[in-house]
């Protein structure tokens, strides 16, 4: 038996570092600290056993080698001319990067699964920047925490305990008991339930209230009507009111903004909201990001290619512009024709105008599970589980960087080594 | 009895907690379901029943779930495949797809919820 002390949780943005992980023959008995979806994912599932291939979407699939899994790989993504290699998420920086290299060498359009979660916060970033903080910070300083459009009771179990609601820190040691809890949402959610103001909204209105917000604090309350998308004005005053007068405002904010009409305006809006209250008060703002490592390929991507995401290399150089180049952009227009689906599943949460055409082009899937993403893809090869059985760098949803750590030995080779023998081969096909 | 309602879809934690384990009757269970208020679930039925939950995008069975923290005419599905058979694909020029805010139809039907192996053959 062996014990992994200190271990880092591989599900989501909050990645926990304090896991105790206990092991026997090379298999995981027991994990402790983590919540019920670390847990899950730790412990592990049936796994893929071996490559396979099919002849076409509607045949059974059959077991090959490895090498015969690369080889068709990469003969379907030399042929094609609008290749899109998509997921990455629950995969480390180091796969990010070789994935980066073979869209590079493919002209490839590669994007994440912050296509459907975070990129239109990216987008706002853009706009007028992140006036953020660390975790850290906020466990020890917050005074007022603000969920908008975020559940993390559900998304994010332990991100209350560990960095915000309840966590006591340096300046925050009544934990608790010392700050003003405040929840914006369109249903009373569990996250809702613990809240000290719960701000119903209806849904779709966060920009107007936003605006609201914006306009009261900036001394034109005068303007605001009675009630602005479904909150009244009277709440909306002492909305603002807590939000000026507390010591240090934390603001975390999840689908509800960037997946609601008006999208990356949403938090374009929000991000201005606390800019204006930083001449009051200290205020940041975090994005509660969904994968562990969704928010490292955002920076590996952006270091490698100047862009966070939905990057298009069909030009020969990088260009970006979701709403053009974005996984699902490309998809509707059946503009792709043979994709790569990676550490993250296309066929689950995409709409199903994007899946029916994924069923209609060659597909491959590297994952160490049976998704969605396998009904529809051509050649699948599994692969080892980062985090788990993999280590590696993974970004917190706060932009640390953190070394996810291995808990034991692989049974499948990793990303890393599959992307390499995919791009030499591309290569070779090419006759580079 | 048809029920006019704005979707929604969103995580949870039993969906989150088999998003790995997505050939399991714990994901389908987790995530084939549509959640109403209780005042909404008693204009169709009961909690339990299958319901057909229609767009202008789509149309997918799913099971009856109640959940009163949903206001009135508000439809909440766990993501997944299930949601995604009605949400709307339309990225609005910058790559995000309506997941929330769907205009929707739900109604009683006594047709069977498909497995994510039917469901996405249905895209074949």
């Amino acid at each position: 038996m062996a014990v992994i002390t200190d271990a880092l949780c591989p599900f989501c943005g909050c990645v926990c570092d304090d896991l105790t992980i206990v092991t026997e023959n090379n298999k995981i008995t027991e994990v402790k600290h983590a919540c019920k979806l670390g847990a899950a994912k730790i412990m592990g599932h049936h796994r893929i056993k071996a490559p396979m291939m099919r002849k076409d979407k509607h045949s059974e699939f059959k077991e090959v080698s490895y090498e015969e899994a690369i080889n068709e790989a990469a003969r379907i993504l030399s042929n094609s001319k609008r290749p899109l290699l998509y997921g990455w998420a629950s995969a480390v920086c180091e796969v990010h990067k070789k994935g980066i290299l073979l869209a590079e060498e493919l002209g490839a359009i590669i994007d994440n699964t912050a296509t459907v979660c975070h990129a239109p916060s990216t987008l706002a970033v853009h706009e007028k920047g992140l006036p953020s903080a660390t975790l850290g910070q906020i466990k020890n300083r917050a005074d007022v925490i603000v969920f908008w459009g975020s559940n993390p009771v559900h998304a994010h179990p332990r991100h209350m305990g560990r960095y915000s609601v309840f966590a006591k820190g340096l300046f925050s040691e009544k934990g608790r008991k010392g700050r003003k809890v405040i929840v914006l949402d369109v249903r009373k959610t569990e996250t809702a339930n613990m809240a000290d103001e719960f701000v119903q909204l209806e849904q779709g209105s966060d920009y107007l209230v936003v605006s609201a917000l914006r306009a009261i604090l900036s001394g034109h309350a005068d303007v605001v009507p009675e009630s602005v998308g479904g909150v009244s004005k009277d709440a909306l005053l002492k909305l603002v009111d807590t939000l000026k007068t507390g010591k240090f405002v934390g603001i975390f904010f999840g689908m509800g903004l960037t997946q609601s009409k008006s999208r990356y305006k949403n938090i374009d809006n929000a991000i201005s909201l606390v800019t204006e209250l930083n001449a009051f008060t200290k205020c940041v703002i975090t994005p509660m990001r969904g994968h562990y490592n969704v928010t490292g390929f955002g920076n590996v991507c952006a270091w490698e290619t100047g862009f966070a995401t939905a990057v298009d290399f069909s030009r020969g150089a990088p260009y970006y512009n979701p709403g053009e180049t974005a996984a699902n952009d490309v998809l509707i227009r059946k503009e792709t024709d043979a994709a790569m689906i990676i550490a993250g599943d296309a066929g689950a949460h995409f709409p199903a105008d994007s899946v029916r055409h994924l069923a209609r082009i060659p597909i491959i899937q590297i994952d160490p599970y049976w998704n969605a993403t396998t009904e529809v893809a051509n050649v699948v090869i599994p692969v080892a589980i980062c985090g788990v059985e993999v280590e590696g760098t993974a970004y917190r949803m706060d932009g640390v960087s953190l070394r996810m750590r291995k808990m034991i030995e692989p049974t499948h080779p990793p990303d890393t080594e599959i992307l390499e023998k995919i791009t030499e081969r591309v290569k070779v096909l090419r006759g580079e | 009895m048809t029920l006019k309602v704005t979707l929604i879809t969103g995580r949870t934690i039993n969906q989150g907690a088999t998003i790995e384990n997505k050939t399991s009757s714990d994901y389908m269970e987790a995530t084939a379901c549509c959640e109403l208020n209780s005042k909404d679930v008693a204009l169709l039925g009961k909690p339990g029943a299958n319901v057909r939950v229609k767009t202008k995008h789509g149309e997918v069975v799913v099971k009856l779930k109640e959940n009163n923290g949903n206001p009135d005419g508000l439809a909440f599905i766990p993501m997944g495949p299930w949601a995604n058979a009605v949400v709307d694909p339309d990225t609005k020029g910058c790559g995000m797809p309506g997941f929330k805010g769907i205009p929707a139809e739900i109604e009683v039907t006594n047709d069977k919820i498909l497995l994510m192996k039917e469901l996405i053959a249905r895209y074949k």
